[in-house]
């Protein structure tokens, strides 16, 4: 698939020296979703405003369907939608006047069966000759996803779309988000919940200080980065890990019922034989064996943390 | 150019003037109305005439002037303050519209709503008073330009500004006092003449001198020289405003 989204060497630092993007590169194919992880202040709002045009670069350029935001920025900018993560709207006007509002504002002219489609499917169209100011905060992000869309956007982005929603929303979003993928529109989110990332998307990235740690596909980065552990139960519980299963680095849990066995499905042994064959010539009698493979929130965690995974 | 960006700019900004259409209606009529109950009746019972028009007839292009102005400057700052003030502006800065775009459409919203109250208070100043407009294409020319020059500086004002205060900063302690010692009530040719040298340097007298001399063929100042006054100001502001545009202060980080 072609690249809708190419951002190279992007740098923004402020005039108190801070700086917020260090050199981000990075490709976004047509059609993906792509979320973005990163702790408060990682830089990812700055990105996203640097692409939008809320923020000039300090160097680096960054071209969205071949144009260049800076010198094209109309073609560039007519093909992005943005929601943002603040709730920012003009509290007296209608919901019908303000989506219609972003429409014209981004050069189409008015369309009403357009509008109403939109409306409908976020479940606004009952509440259009309200004021935004009567809205409730879920609804609100509704209206900022409905202006959002409101001018066709080929590429959205989401900034932290579900921090504060019920799960109703949440819902409604994911599905959102499916349709418009399935309708070609790249969609970038930024998230804390490392289960909306798990749950839409088919790349993630991770941004710290104001860099990119990694950008992976999804299952890619979870078979690859993924620690994977065993819990061998025990039927009677021990006090001490014995002596020679010490070479295993075992954790003892469940009041001593527990052992955890924390292993890399990507070496060339697991150690998983050796480990219940030592286990069982210590005299330990085995309940049950059961493995988990760690989540993204840990890849995320330990990644962020700066210790290896 | 965007033109579909700047009328949905412009409408919506119209559209907050609509919502509150009996307020933005009554206020100048009210206004108006005291200042003729009170400067007209008072001031008027003692000086009956200013060069042949009467003292109530001679003050509307001066009250015109002042309400045209201050709302003016208010409505423009508000407009664009707003959407900074609710973070709405995130819209504006990455829809395809260049600044020029973005203030076509504000400007002009705060410019036609200035307009409208001037008309307004030409109209109620009709019931008090006889008004005769002896140039009107003057008038009518003069009240445009007052309307978007002002409406150019409260863009400007309200770009500057980083609260509230500060948008009401200007009217209240610059403006006003230049309007009010302008000639808005009286003729500076009433004045001792130190006083007369001094208030040439204010911008307001030509614009009020111009103002009434299209209703009367009054004028304190040459005429040409209130039309190149309300030009170099509307040019001041309009290079200040690419300045901005230049350098997006305030607007872009």
């Amino acid at each position: 698939m072609s690249i809708i989204l190419s951002i190279k060497d992007l740098r923004k630092s402020y005039a108190d020296g801070f700086e917020a993007l260090k050199g981000i590169s990075l490709d976004i194919k047509q059609g993906e979703i792509l979320a973005l992880l990163g702790p408060n202040g990682a830089g990812k709002t700055t990105l996203i405003s640097t692409v939008c045009g809320i923020t000039t670069p300090t160097s680096g350029s960054v071209m969205v369907g071949g144009h260049d935001i800076q010198t094209e920025f109309r073609a560039a900018r007519k093909m992005i939608g943005l929601v943002p993560q603040e709730i920012a709207l003009e509290p007296f006007e209608t919901v019908w006047n303000t989506v219609r509002f972003s429409r014209g504002l981004f050069g189409y002219g008015s369309d009403n069966a357009r509008i109403e489609e939109i409306l409908r499917k976020l479940s606004l169209w009952d509440k259009r000759k309200n004021s935004i100011k009567e809205l409730s905060g879920g609804m609100k992000r509704r209206v900022l996803i409905a202006k959002a869309l409101a001018h066709e956007p080929r590429v959205l982005f989401l900034d932290e779309p579900t921090a504060g929603v019920d799960v109703e929303l949440r819902k409604d979003m994911w599905e959102i988000v499916a349709e418009l993928k399935q309708a070609g529109v790249t969609i970038i989110l930024t998230t804390h919940y490392i289960e909306e990332a798990e749950a839409i998307a088919d790349r993630v990235g991770v941004i710290d200080k104001g860099e990119l740690l990694l950008v992976q596909d999804k299952g890619t980065l979870m078979a690859q980065m993924g620690k994977k552990q065993i819990e061998v139960m025990l039927t009677e519980p021990i006090t001490d890990i014995p002596g020679s299963l010490s070479a295993h680095n075992l954790t003892l849990n469940g009041n001593g019922r527990t052992l955890v066995y924390t292993y890399d499905t990507n070496a060339d042994r697991t150690g998983i034989t050796t480990l219940l064959n030592d286990v069982a010539q210590a005299g330990l009698v085995l309940s049950d064996v059961q493995t988990r493979q760690s989540s993204l929130e840990e890849i995320f965690v330990n990644l962020v943390s700066g210790e290896a995974v | 150019m965007n033109w579909s960006a700047i009328a949905a700019i412009y409408r919506f900004e119209m559209a907050r003037f609509f919502r509150t259409l009996a307020q933005s209606f009554l206020s100048p009529v009210l206004s108006t109305s005291l200042y003729f109950v009170v400067f007209g009746t008072a001031i008027g019972s003692r000086i009956q005439e200013v060069e042949g028009v009467s003292y109530g007839a001679f003050i509307v292009p001066g009250l015109i002037m002042l309400s045209v102005v201050m709302l003016a400057i208010t409505n423009a700052s508000f407009g664009i303050y707003f959407p900074k003030f609710l973070g709405t502006i995130y819209e504006l800065l990455s829809a395809p519209v260049n600044f020029i775009e973005i203030v076509i459409g504000y400007v002009g919203a705060a410019a036609t709503k200035s307009l409208f109250v001037g008309l307004v208070i030409l109209v109620t100043a009709n019931f008090f008073v006889d008004i005769r407009i002896e140039h009107p294409l003057a008038m009518v020319a003069f009240l445009i330009l007052t309307c978007l020059s002002f409406s150019l500086l409260g863009f400007i004002i309200g770009i500057w500004a980083s609260n509230f205060e500060q948008i009401s900063l200007v009217p209240q302690l610059v403006v006003t006092p230049l309007i009010f010692l302008g000639g808005t009530f009286y003729s500076i040719s009433m004045l001792p003449p130190l006083w007369q040298t001094i208030t040439l340097f204010n911008p307001v007298v030509y614009l009020i001198s111009g103002f009434r001399w299209s209703f009367y063929g009054l004028a304190d100042v040459p005429i040409t020289f209130s039309l190149l006054a309300i030009l170099a100001f509307t040019g001041i502001c309009l290079g200040i405003v690419g300045w901005i545009f230049k350098t997006g202060w305030r607007i872009r980080s």
